[in-house]
């Protein structure tokens, strides 16, 4: 099974490339990173003006249509650039909910500044000790009169400090754990009563605790049913989690790259590192991994882009087998650059950390391998 | 698991423990020791035991050691790791006293030696290059002789805290033309010396604990060669021996699991599936500690009846990092979604950090430990010297 990609697609990816490797080295991204807001607004709009926060998006809502393999073939990009700025938050989790599950009105108030670049955006669905349950949701949204009160905490929100918009979980009936009554609500991050502490997080970006405080929001702002939220949010995961499979794939590229690269150069003893047979096994084993995650990969998005049934299942699989062969990856790259990978001027170690921070994202490979076998258990 | 004791080995322990009670200073109990401490807080508790005597167990007594069997020694080191105390000066102490004591003339002695006992001098350790990591014997940092005085030109570098130090030990060459273990001289050169630059290495948890330092004609007394010239070899692997000693760790690990089961107790919910797995790996991990400490009191035990531990050093060193790796990296995953905050350096209460207060260390601790596999000679290194020591091969 390989992709034949479409000319579009291909166009897509060449497009992404050049834009990252002229505009996006790694000595840009450390000076993004290091700056006052953490993301680079002036790269936003690049991305925007070559159509980029549009192309996931079908075409009756203003996107080009390219669905989850367009969002594929970018984030395995962004992910050999270590790209900082919110594409995943803004277009994979809240453009794709609201694609999703937005009214027809809700679409036509959000897509276009998303798609234009003008708006930013970030999900609050964990909560302090939610781990990775979905439905692990206490904060409340009570309803008074035209809107809904929303009280709580949401915890760790990557891009909240950047966000104009958030959308939150909170509960609009039953208790804690429920999967039932979870509602999604779009609420403006300057809303009165609502609060954010942001704070670094290990891969370079920002995020923050949010607390809402009886923040008021229009009942024409709750995004989807009521109290189908979390079925709503499962949805989202599995498209969260092609993408971000699709970053780490990414990365794991470069990563064995730099170490096939290093293992050439660095000589200890009169030889060069690859010479040494324990060496050679080790990254044999990093290739294999790397193809195997990039093979499972592919097939999600591709289940993903044809609605598969089976789509939820195979993309807890793929979090788990990804995550583990990443981490292995990112393990075995740092510890063959010897000392240099463990610093902060080669861009190994913040490989190694946006990997380690993505395998927290959205559920660790444990959490993910369990939800694979308990969906096949109740198949 | 406990050593056998005798009686007096007990009331010696009993002794070490209430010591550390009464005497660690609280303000050293801060959420990282390795990175949280100023200078002079780090050497607060190196001078409480100079004070009592005891800060350098592994010394002669005529140099200013207190005179303990291996047994004794052994029981020091349980009880200050178990409490979790910052050991003295590694570099001072363990590395470069004990080659000067052996190596060293009378005016090295006279001079050095209560210097580094007092804590009076910091030293660090003026081993690796930027093309001598495991292969050290390729150093290339140049010596060449001037009158009285080498004049020394080279970069050392992941020199562990050298931005506090007072002096630095090196490996230099001073003879290209042999073979490169036979051309190596020990030299002890003054950081306040014109020419001695340092750096800071920044590394991925943030943190800054290791430097380059630069030597650009640096004029360094010859009164300051250890023993003989391009001996140097000699002594550096007699210092590699010791600096991996105490490598098991296993005071460290038993206390950061212990840590990791109140987090996963307050975290984890046992209804939750996830639960019964990080019960299963802490237990796993446990018995992965208690077979590395069985395998420590044996080789203890047999060093204390005369018999010489070979390269046991090597296989504490790989067991014992591999080990703190998986329990930082448990922990790690054991906190959720806060794995994905980290402390900003340098640490400052101004900084916001989300969650509980026992999850805040806990990613730079995560990402730090990755070093441990690396340095001191690679795992890959330590493997290799089993493979041909012990094995034949």
């Amino acid at each position: 099974m390989d992709i034949q990609f479409t000319e579009e697609q291909e166009l897509l990816r060449s497009s992404v490339q050049r834009l990252l490797r002229d505009q996006y080295d790694f000595d840009t991204r450390r000076k993004i990173v290091a700056s006052e807001e953490g993301w680079s607004r002036k790269h936003w709009s690049f991305f925007a003006e070559l159509g980029l926060l549009a192309a996931p998006f079908s075409e009756e809502i203003g996107g080009l249509g390219g669905g989850p393999l367009a969002t594929m073939i970018m984030m395995q990009e962004f992910g050999r650039h270590l790209l900082v700025e919110p594409f995943f938050e803004t277009v994979v989790l809240a453009g794709g909910l609201i694609e999703d599950f937005g009214s027809a009105d809700q679409q036509v108030a959000y897509l276009p500044d998303i798609i234009s670049g003008e708006k930013v955006w970030a999900l609050a669905w964990s909560e302090g000790r939610s781990r990775y349950d979905l439905g692990h949701v206490s904060t409340t949204a009570r309803r008074e009169g035209g809107s809904y009160v929303l009280s709580g905490t949401k915890a760790a929100v990557v891009a909240a400090p950047w966000a104009d918009s958030l959308i939150v979980s909170a509960r609009t009936s039953g208790e804690r754990g429920d999967r039932n009554g979870v509602s999604l609500f779009v609420v403006d991050r300057h809303s009165p009563n609502l609060h954010l502490q942001g704070f670094r997080t290990i891969d370079g970006r920002r995020a923050a605790e949010v607390a809402l405080m009886n923040v008021s929001v229009p009942a024409s702002q709750m995004l989807g049913r009521e109290g189908e939220g979390v079925a709503a949010l499962e949805a989202c995961r599995d498209r969260a989690i092609g993408a971000l499979c699709a970053e780490t794939v990414g990365a794991m590229g470069e990563l064995n790259a730099a170490t096939l690269e290093y293992s050439k150069t660095r000589k200890q003893f009169g030889v060069t590192l690859g010479s040494f047979q324990v060496l050679q096994h080790r990254m044999v084993d990093m290739f294999i991994a790397h193809q195997e995650a990039l093979s499972l990969m592919q097939h999600l998005n591709l289940s993903l882009a044809s609605k598969d049934a089976a789509r939820s299942r195979l993309a807890s699989g793929a979090k788990s087998k990804i995550g583990y062969a990443a981490k292995f990856v990112a393990d075995q790259a740092v510890q063959l650059h010897g000392g240099m990978g463990m610093t902060d001027e080669l861009n190994v170690g913040h490989y190694f950390k946006r990997i380690s921070s993505i395998n927290i994202q959205f559920g660790d490979p444990a959490f993910h391998v369990l939800r694979y076998a308990q969906l096949d258990a109740a198949a | 698991m406990e050593l056998v004791l005798s009686p007096e080995e007990a009331a010696f322990r009993d002794e070490v423990r209430a010591f550390i009670a009464e005497n660690y200073p609280a303000e050293m109990r801060v959420p990282n020791p390795e990175t949280d401490l100023t200078k002079e807080q780090m050497l607060l508790w190196h001078r409480i035991l100079y004070r009592k005597g005891w800060i350098a167990p592994l010394w002669p007594k005529e140099y200013g050691g207190p005179g303990w069997s291996i047994t004794k020694r052994f029981i020091f080191e349980q009880e200050t790791t178990r409490a979790g105390t910052l050991p003295p000066l590694a570099f001072s102490v363990t590395m470069v006293g004990p080659v000067i004591y052996t190596f060293g003339n009378e005016a090295q002695k006279t001079k050095f030696l209560p210097r580094i006992l007092s804590g009076e001098d910091w030293w660090c350790q003026g081993y690796s290059e930027p093309g001598s990591g495991s292969d050290l014997a390729s150093v290339r940092t140049k010596a060449v002789r001037d009158g009285d005085h080498y004049i020394v030109n080279g970069h050392k570098t992941w020199t562990t805290l050298a931005q506090h130090a007072d002096w630095i030990f090196c490996l230099v060459r001073t003879d290209t033309s042999a073979k490169p273990q036979s051309g190596i001289s020990f030299l002890l050169i003054d950081m306040k010396s014109p020419g001695v630059t340092v750096r800071p290495i920044i590394t991925i948890d943030g943190s800054h604990e290791v430097n380059d330092v630069f030597l650009e004609n640096v004029r360094v007394p010859v009164a300051n060669l250890i023993g003989e010239e391009n001996k140097g070899w000699t002594y550096a692997k007699f210092l590699l021996g010791n600096e991996r000693t105490s490598m098991a760790g296993i005071g460290r690990s038993t206390r950061y699991l212990e840590r990791l089961k109140k987090i996963v107790k307050a975290e984890i919910p046992e209804d939750d599936p996830a639960h019964l797995e990080f019960v299963r790996d802490i237990a796993r991990i446990e018995l992965d500690v208690l077979a590395l400490e069985a395998t420590e009191l044996r080789i203890v035990a047999q060093m204390a009846r005369g018999i010489d531990p070979g390269p046991a050093a090597s296989l504490f060193k790989i067991r014992g990092t591999e080990i703190f790796q998986d329990i930082t990296e448990l922990t790690h995953r054991a906190i959720g979604n806060y794995g994905l905050a980290i402390r900003e350096q340098p640490v400052s209460a101004n900084h916001f950090m989300p969650g509980p207060d026992y999850g805040h260390t806990v990613s730079e601790k995560y990402l730090n430990s990755r070093k441990l596999s690396i340095y001191g000679g690679s795992n890959e290194i330590q493997r290799n010297i089993i493979a041909k020591a012990v094995l034949g091969l």
